[in-house]
């Protein structure tokens, strides 16, 4: 049998989850969350300019780039705090940008981009396709050398999370049939190159994105040599960081159920008191449970093993069904008021959906498990 | 406990290890029995006695329990790398469990020193065997309403009633009791008192019970007058629901102190996988089939998960919203999946699924469908798996009771 992984945690974890707790339930209580879903930028660019001074957005930046040096297991307890409390804003697109370009970036890229990420410039990732499966290499994109010897982009990308304030954007394409990675800024973008979608979960930003009329300097293509490598990287830090959002989200649906079973009454009695509410909870928690163990494992393996492929799958499977499950039974727990938008087991569930359709879910991850495994 | 000097420890590992890789007998001739709770021949009974002595003897079991009674004295990690030898070299379980889990620490904790004296090294030698006198035919999960009656009568109590379910009912010396001392109280709890009980005195009588395997392992036991001596009080009289339940915090593993060793092997994800992969059908290997490799992968997961929760607990940060969290939903979620785990190893081995131990042409002789029908006794036994959900729903989220 493969290594499956293990629990490790450092002080800087333990440092960072307890002050993202902390931090995190003071700058996102829900209400906040529902008032920044109807706006337009949808997240508070103070709170923005705090994370960046706190700076979380440099955690596993190296500190040659302007980060300071740790992984992205230090950045867990950060999402996983953020997940619990539907915090919005592009923390994750950004890290994940960031992560792009260090495991596949030339010297010239990291060196102008990771510092000003690291300093709160927001970045993201173009990666989706529509009716692909989730293999990081599934692309149809393509970029085609011109004569100048500049790239022409097309095809179209789906799910680009805060592409309208992103400062670069990583997009995977095909070069001569072979996967490649591109950097773009918004001035490469030609008008209505965005458009903003309408995605299931309603605290995200994102957008589909055209890629055709754009021309890339042949600087902008990220090291030749490193792209699989990078889109494997990208893929399993994707997955670990969704593992992260999702957990928090369990643990904070399954408290916001209790909740209510605690204090609703029907039949003269306290509904948690009925069995048919009690022991389907008990059941989300011990997944939660699970989950986040899984968490914890795929984190220390992420950072001790590099990518810790095995771990981080089987953390984002589990996340996927304990969060499903949990958000679930939430919304039937609250009776006629689950049924309504104001109850926020819509906000979990919502949220559930969204990770699944992204990265791989449940389902996906299993089988590339089985492939590994046996 | 003194500390421990690494080298000491590492010295008496390696031995541990040299030890059992030399005493563990490969093929006794017969089915050993997989847990304590499943000891149904005289054979087996012997056998496991004198492998409990023995281990005990060499000073691997009661590693940690004091000198004075029968134990060895050291730190507790020097226990903890005997049973990891143990385990590694597939030793088979220690019998006595219920004095060597749960009666031993509980007598060590709440015990008179006349009692300690009295029974510390019996427990540890296997010389005494142990069992528990908890439910009764009427009272089950619902432990609190038992009715067994135990009348005082000078230096002694008068019993008179039935417990049932009584693993090792037939072999035990002792059986820690749990009876009705005043039926008249207000709280049905307040009633009951904790026994150590003599199991060979006149008017008690043990029934052996046929198991769904077929098999005999607990009995019914029944008391006619029977005495009960007052010094066997564990506790004051009236205060047996307490100790009752401290004991069963000690059966459950959620406090330790514990003797050592392990007192059942159950297969576990990995040997269904050894199967899974020897398995084939219509000549291919039955992982090959997508259903079963997704199945597979779902128990590789979850005994992946039940091992890191248990690194987790050693993380104060990391249980700090429910640190009771996983150790009071460790039983339900151990059980359940062994015993989905043995359905699905049945399934694996698909026409042979219908065959039974004995059978020639059974998978690794019946094992599999024995392991299953014998899960239920760990999500039966020790407190339901319903019962462990209440548990987990109201004392660790809080909600409550049904
Ligand atoms: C789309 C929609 C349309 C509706 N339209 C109408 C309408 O037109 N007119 C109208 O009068 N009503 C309507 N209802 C209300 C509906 O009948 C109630 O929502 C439903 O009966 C549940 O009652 P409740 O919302 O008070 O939930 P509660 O009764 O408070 O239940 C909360 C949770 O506790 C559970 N629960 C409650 N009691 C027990 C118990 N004894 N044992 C186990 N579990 C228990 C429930 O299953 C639920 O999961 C509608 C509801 C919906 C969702
Ligand atoms: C292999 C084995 C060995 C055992 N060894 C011993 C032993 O050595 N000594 C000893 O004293 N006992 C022993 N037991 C007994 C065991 O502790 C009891 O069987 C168990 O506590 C359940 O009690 P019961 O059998 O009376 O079932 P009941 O309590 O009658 O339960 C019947 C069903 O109802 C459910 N139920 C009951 N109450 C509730 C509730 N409040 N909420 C939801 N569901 C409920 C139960 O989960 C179960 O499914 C053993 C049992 C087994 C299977």
């Amino acid at each position: 049998m493969k290594d499956l992984g293990r629990i490790g945690f450092s002080e800087d974890q333990a440092t960072l989850l307890d002050v993202a707790t902390d931090f995190c339930q003071r700058r996102s209580p829900v209400a906040t969350v529902r008032r920044l879903m109807e706006a337009e930028a949808g997240h508070d660019a103070a709170v923005w300019a705090e994370l960046g001074e706190l700076g979380w957005l440099g955690v596993a930046i190296p500190e040659a780039y302007g980060g300071s040096g740790l992984g992205l297991a230090e950045v867990v307890p950060l999402v996983e705090q953020m997940g619990r409390r539907l915090m919005a804003g592009p923390f994750v697109s950004t890290t994940l940008a960031a992560q792009a370009l260090i495991a596949g970036g030339t010297e010239d890229q990291k060196r102008e981009a990771l510092p000003r990420i690291a300093a709160g410039e927001p970045a993201t990732l173009a990666l989706a396709e529509l009716d692909t499966d989730w293999e990081p290499d599934a692309i149809t994109c393509t970029a085609t050398r011109q004569a100048d010897r500049r790239l022409a982009l097309s095809g179209g990308k789906v799910l680009v999370t805060d592409a309208a304030e992103a400062r670069r954007i990583i997009a995977s394409v095909r070069i001569d049939g072979e996967p490649a990675l591109v950097l773009l800024t918004p001035e490469d973008l030609p008008a209505g190159a965005l458009r903003r979608e309408t995605v299931i979960d309603e605290t995200r930003r994102s957008f589909a994105l055209t890629l055709d009329g754009i021309v890339l300097d042949p600087d902008r293509r990220l090291d030749p040599d490193r792209t699989a490598a990078a889109l494997e990287h990208i893929h399993l830090a994707a997955n670990l960081l969704a593992a992260a959002d999702m957990v928090g989200g369990t643990q904070a649906c399954i408290d916001y159920t209790l909740d209510y079973l605690r204090t609703r009454t029907q039949f003269g009695k306290v509904i948690g008191s009925y069995q048919a509410l009690k022991h389907p909870i008990v059941d989300a928690y011990t997944r939660y449970e699970q989950a986040r163990s899984h968490l914890y494992s795929a984190a220390h393996c992420f950072n001790e093993q590099g990518t810790g492929e095995i771990a981080v799958r089987m953390a984002k499977a589990s996340a996927d069904v304990a969060y499903s499950f949990a958000a679930d039974r939430a919304i039937q727990f609250h009776g006629g008021f689950g049924f309504t938008w104001d109850c926020d087991a819509q906000l979990y569930r919502r949220r559930a959906i969204w990770h699944a359709a992204q990265f791989g879910d449940a389902a996906f991850h299993r089988k590339k498990l089985a492939r590994l495994l046996f | 406990m003194s500390t421990v000097d690494p080298k000491d420890l590492a010295d008496f590992s390696e031995q541990a290890d040299a030890w059992f890789a030399e005493n563990v007998a490969r093929d006794p001739g017969f089915m050993l029995p997989l847990t304590f709770m499943e000891v149904g021949t005289d054979t087996q009974f012997n056998f496991l006695r004198d492998w409990q002595n023995k281990v005990w003897e060499a000073g691997y079991l009661g590693a940690a329990w004091p000198k004075a009674y029968g134990g060895g004295g050291l730190p507790q990690a020097f226990q903890n790398a005997a049973t990891r030898a143990m385990r590694k070299r597939q030793g088979p379980i220690m019998l006595n469990a219920i004095g060597l889990n749960w009666a031993g620490p509980l007598l060590l904790e709440m015990g008179t020193e006349t009692q300690k004296r009295a029974h510390l090294k019996g427990i540890l030698s296997a010389e005494d065997i142990w069992c528990q006198g908890f439910s009764e035919p009427g009272h089950g999960s619902d432990l609190g309403s038992a009715q067994t009656r135990a009348v005082r009568d000078g230096d002694h109590f008068v019993v008179n009633g039935s417990k049932i379910w009584t693993t090792l009912g037939r072999y035990a010396k002792y059986m820690i009791l749990l009876a009705r001392t005043d039926p008249s109280t207000e709280r049905k709890y307040d009633g009951l008192s904790f026994f150590l009980m003599p199991m060979k005195a006149p008017g008690v009588e043990t029934v052996p019970i046929r198991k769904l395997t077929g098999e005999h392992g607990f009995t019914q036991t029944f008391f006619t007058d029977a005495k009960a001596p007052a010094d066997g009080l564990v506790g004051p009289e009236g205060g047996g629901w307490k100790v009752a339940m401290r004991t069963l915090e000690y059966e459950r593993g959620a406090r330790g102190g514990q003797a050592g060793g392990y007192v059942s092997v159950g297969a576990n994800a990995f040997d269904v996988f050894e199967l899974a992969q020897r398995t084939k059908r219509a000549g291919q290997p039955v992982l090959e089939d997508p259903l079963v490799a997704d199945e597979m992968v779902g128990f590789l997961m979850e005994i992946q998960a039940l091992t890191l929760n248990g690194q987790r607990t050693q993380v104060p940060e990391l249980i700090a919203d429910r640190p009771q969290g996983i150790p009071l939903a460790s039983k339900l979620m151990g059980t359940e999946m062994s015993r989905r785990l043995n359905d699905f190893a049945v399934r694996l081995t698909g026409v042979r699924g219908a065959y039974y131990v004995d059978e020639p042409e059974a998978a690794d002789n019946g094992l599999w469908a024995r392991n299953y029908l014998n899960a239920f006794s760990a999500t039966i036994g020790g407190g339901t798996s319903q019962i462990q959900a209440n548990i987990v729903g109201e004392h660790v989220l809080g909600l409550p009771k049904s």
